[in-house]
């Protein structure tokens, strides 16, 4: 089956007009996507090869039954986009955005939270399952469809330990990236429950990586409620204190949130951790069994 | 976007969180003129991000004029564990009654600020929480509902502050946490929360840190600079708008995306290697981008050899490729490098490098096989040229594809 987006995805781009928002449409839909609408106060009426424009997520919503949102506009707005997309009753929002303030998040993520609408992201490469549909940046033709799930704080990380699950000839059911800032709309704990039920997913591999305490927490979870096999990883062993690496969110403030803490937890609660990427679909090979060239 | 606690302070007074008077001096004519202005006792406060100044002599109370002069003289310049002292803040000393604690975080894994308040001010907090948990008061605060009156009132009594003083400190708490919205902060930290022997309650220091997302909306707070803590290569990044972390190693790494470039920094660890830097040169680096990079990386004099790690999506090899024969022309490198291109236009990036047979550039098919050979190369450099020759006659033989 796979999770999140499929063949039932019908895709609202907010920034469809935008330089990036045309350009990651265009591929989404060319790999099969069902991008119905775009979004761009001022010029509803318009179209992006063929895709008609709205002035509202509303509009789109009435016109063409969207029920994903890409929220590809600057940051300054997509804390707004997001909370339209979830007005306009849209079920799921995958917000690619990088720089989205940290309080515009807490409300946002306080709001959604209330109802019923998924968020994933910001600061994130968005959801692909192979074969189906890609909303997103993840570029799609290194993944094949598959057995092994991947659920990540990282994007070009998440490319490098799909490859190394490639090399071995695994796929992917689907491939999440949730997003490197402090306040992602949905973290380990919500998308690997979904990957449990997944008929299609048989292992899941979660990417983890310094800063807060979602790995932790996710640990206790994993022992208490999936049966499906776990492999981790976690980025960031030799981050030094106090220094943001790259994302909003990896930051190992004090003792808090480092690479070994994470990494322990998780082996402590039966999940084997990979301390390369490689070793991770070593480890995805030991466990689902070999597949012969 | 840490502050300095006279930056700090000055945010505070924007939004009627009491603080002593004090001015600002970065000479010691500055801050006799200051300490005049001031009155007689006054501090003098060595302005530097690190905890410990009072012990390594950077807070100095002067009784008078002379005392200043000879205080100011003293700190500026001096260094409190690695970082110079620049700037000073002369403040009006303080008669303390009592020393609080208190601060409001942005609590990423509640998804809420966490406002603590403790009567076990002045010292360290984390140990207060480790020996004594009991002592901090604590509570999240729904961010669509803000800070109300009961949540100052709970705190306060909860911490057991001294009686008289309930109502006052509730009002210091709602208005730091009026600091910590509209400003967009991360932390806001005041210790000590002082009561004078007037029973006035004010923040005696402050630590606040931003969130750098927000700053477009706050050009005041865009504005602040730090000259203690800015490294030459970190400042030298940011004007050119690459994400770059200095390290205490000698081998330079460049990676595309956060993650991958952690992942990198890591496996070269393992492998017996010490990273220089952490650069995400970022998706869809273009070659000016890469050429900046290598500017940035090899400005660290530490450095013996550089390792490029790419796994294109939006990022395409053969700009990267491009971008470093580029660097090569405009920079003169003589490190080794050693360059691994895997994803969108690899073969074409690779290709290019080959063509271009830039001097003592080695190309490496794998993550691993790139970390190994980056370490062997920085720890023996007078070995490399043989290396070289083996690592071509190697790769020669070693290009069949891979997907």
């Amino acid at each position: 089956m796979s999770i999140l987006v499929g063949p039932d995805t019908k895709l609202v781009v907010t920034g469809l007009t935008g330089r990036e928002g045309s350009f990651h449409a265009a591929n989404n839909r060319r790999y099969g996507t069902h991008v119905v609408a775009g979004v761009t106060p001022g010029k509803g009426g318009q179209d992006v090869d063929g895709v008609p424009v709205f002035d509202t997520v509303h509009a789109a919503v009435d016109a063409t039954g969207a029920n994903t949102a890409m929220v590809f506009v600057p940051p300054r707005f997509a804390a707004d986009s997001i909370l339209e997309a979830q007005d306009a009753g849209i079920e799921l929002v995958v917000a690619i955005t990088e720089g989205i303030p940290a309080h515009d998040m807490l409300r946002v993520y306080t709001h959604l939270r209330r109802g019923s609408t998924r968020l994933i992201g910001p600061n994130c490469p968005g959801v692909l399952s192979p074969g189906k549909a890609n909303v997103g940046i993840i570029p799609a033709d290194f993944f094949s469809e598959g057995n092994v799930g991947v659920v990540s704080r990282s994007g070009t990380l998440t490319y490098q330990i799909g490859n190394e699950l490639a090399q071995r000839r695994f796929g992917n059911s689907t491939i999440v990236g949730i997003g490197g800032d402090p306040i992602v709309g949905s973290s380990f704990i919500d998308v690997i429950p979904l990957f449990e039920r997944d008929e299609q997913t048989e292992l899941v591999v979660m990417c983890g990586e310094i800063g807060g305490d979602e790995e932790e927490r996710t640990a206790d979870y994993i022992a208490e409620h999936v049966s499906k096999p776990v492999v981790g990883y976690i980025a960031g062993f030799t981050a030094p204190p106090g220094k943001t690496m790259g994302h909003a969110g990896a930051i190992v403030s004090g003792s808090k949130g480092t690479a070994a803490a994470k990494a322990e937890a998780l082996e402590g609660r039966g999940v084997r951790v990979g301390r390369t990427p490689t070793e991770v679909s070593e480890l995805a090979a030991e466990i689902l069994g070999r597949i012969p060239a | 976007m840490d502050l300095l606690e006279y930056q700090g302070k000055q945010l505070f007074a924007r939004h009627d969180v009491p603080v002593p008077t004090g001015i600002h001096a970065t000479s010691v004519e500055e801050a006799t003129q200051g300490a005049a202005d001031i009155g007689y006792p006054c501090v003098i406060k060595a302005q530097v991000q690190i905890g410990g100044r009072g012990k390594a002599g950077g807070i100095k109370v002067a009784k008078d004029a002379t005392e200043a002069e000879e205080h100011a003289k003293a700190i500026l310049g001096m260094d409190i564990r690695g970082l110079t002292v620049r700037e000073l803040w002369i403040e009006e000393a303080s008669d303390i009654a009592a020393e609080y604690y208190a601060s409001i975080v942005f609590d990423r894994s509640a998804r809420a600020p966490l406002v603590m308040l403790s009567t076990k001010g002045g010292m360290d907090i984390e140990e207060v929480a480790a020996q004594d948990p009991g002592a901090i008061a604590r509570l999240h605060v729904d961010p669509l509902l803000g800070f109300q009156d009961f949540h100052g009132r709970r705190l306060a009594f909860e911490a057991g502050v001294d009686a008289d003083v309930v109502r006052p400190v509730g009002v210091l708490l709602a208005k730091l946490y009026d600091a910590f919205v509209a400003e967009e902060a991360m932390l806001v930290e005041v210790n000590p929360l002082i009561v004078t022997s007037e029973r006035e309650v004010r923040a005696l220091d402050a630590k606040v840190t931003l969130d750098g997302n927000s700053l477009f909306r706050h050009a005041d707070n865009a504005a602040l600079r730090n000259p203690s803590a800015e490294d030459e290569q970190e400042q030298m990044a940011k004007e050119r708008g690459l994400t770059y972390v200095k390290l205490d190693g000698d081998i330079g790494i460049l990676g595309n995306g956060a993650g991958l470039v952690m992942s990198t920094l890591d496996v070269v660890a393992q492998a017996g290697g010490k990273p220089a830097n952490f650069l995400d040169a970022g998706g869809g680096s273009k070659a000016d981008a890469i050429v900046s990079a290598v500017e940035v990386i090899l400005s660290d004099e530490k450095v013996k050899a550089v390792l490029f790690n790419i796994f294109g999506g939006i990022t395409r090899c053969d700009e990267v490729a491009r971008g470093l024969i580029e660097a090569f022309e405009q920079v003169k490198v003589d490190v080794p490098f050693v360059v691994r291109l895997d994803g969108t236009n690899d073969k074409e990036g690779r290709r290019l490098l080959a063509e271009a047979e830039l001097p003592n550039v080695h190309v490496e098919q794998t993550m691993l096989g790139a970390a190994a050979l980056v370490v062997a190369l920085a720890s023996d450099r007078e070995d490399h040229e043989r290396r070289d020759a083996d690592r071509r006659a190697q790769n020669a033989g070693l290009e069949a594809p891979r997907r």
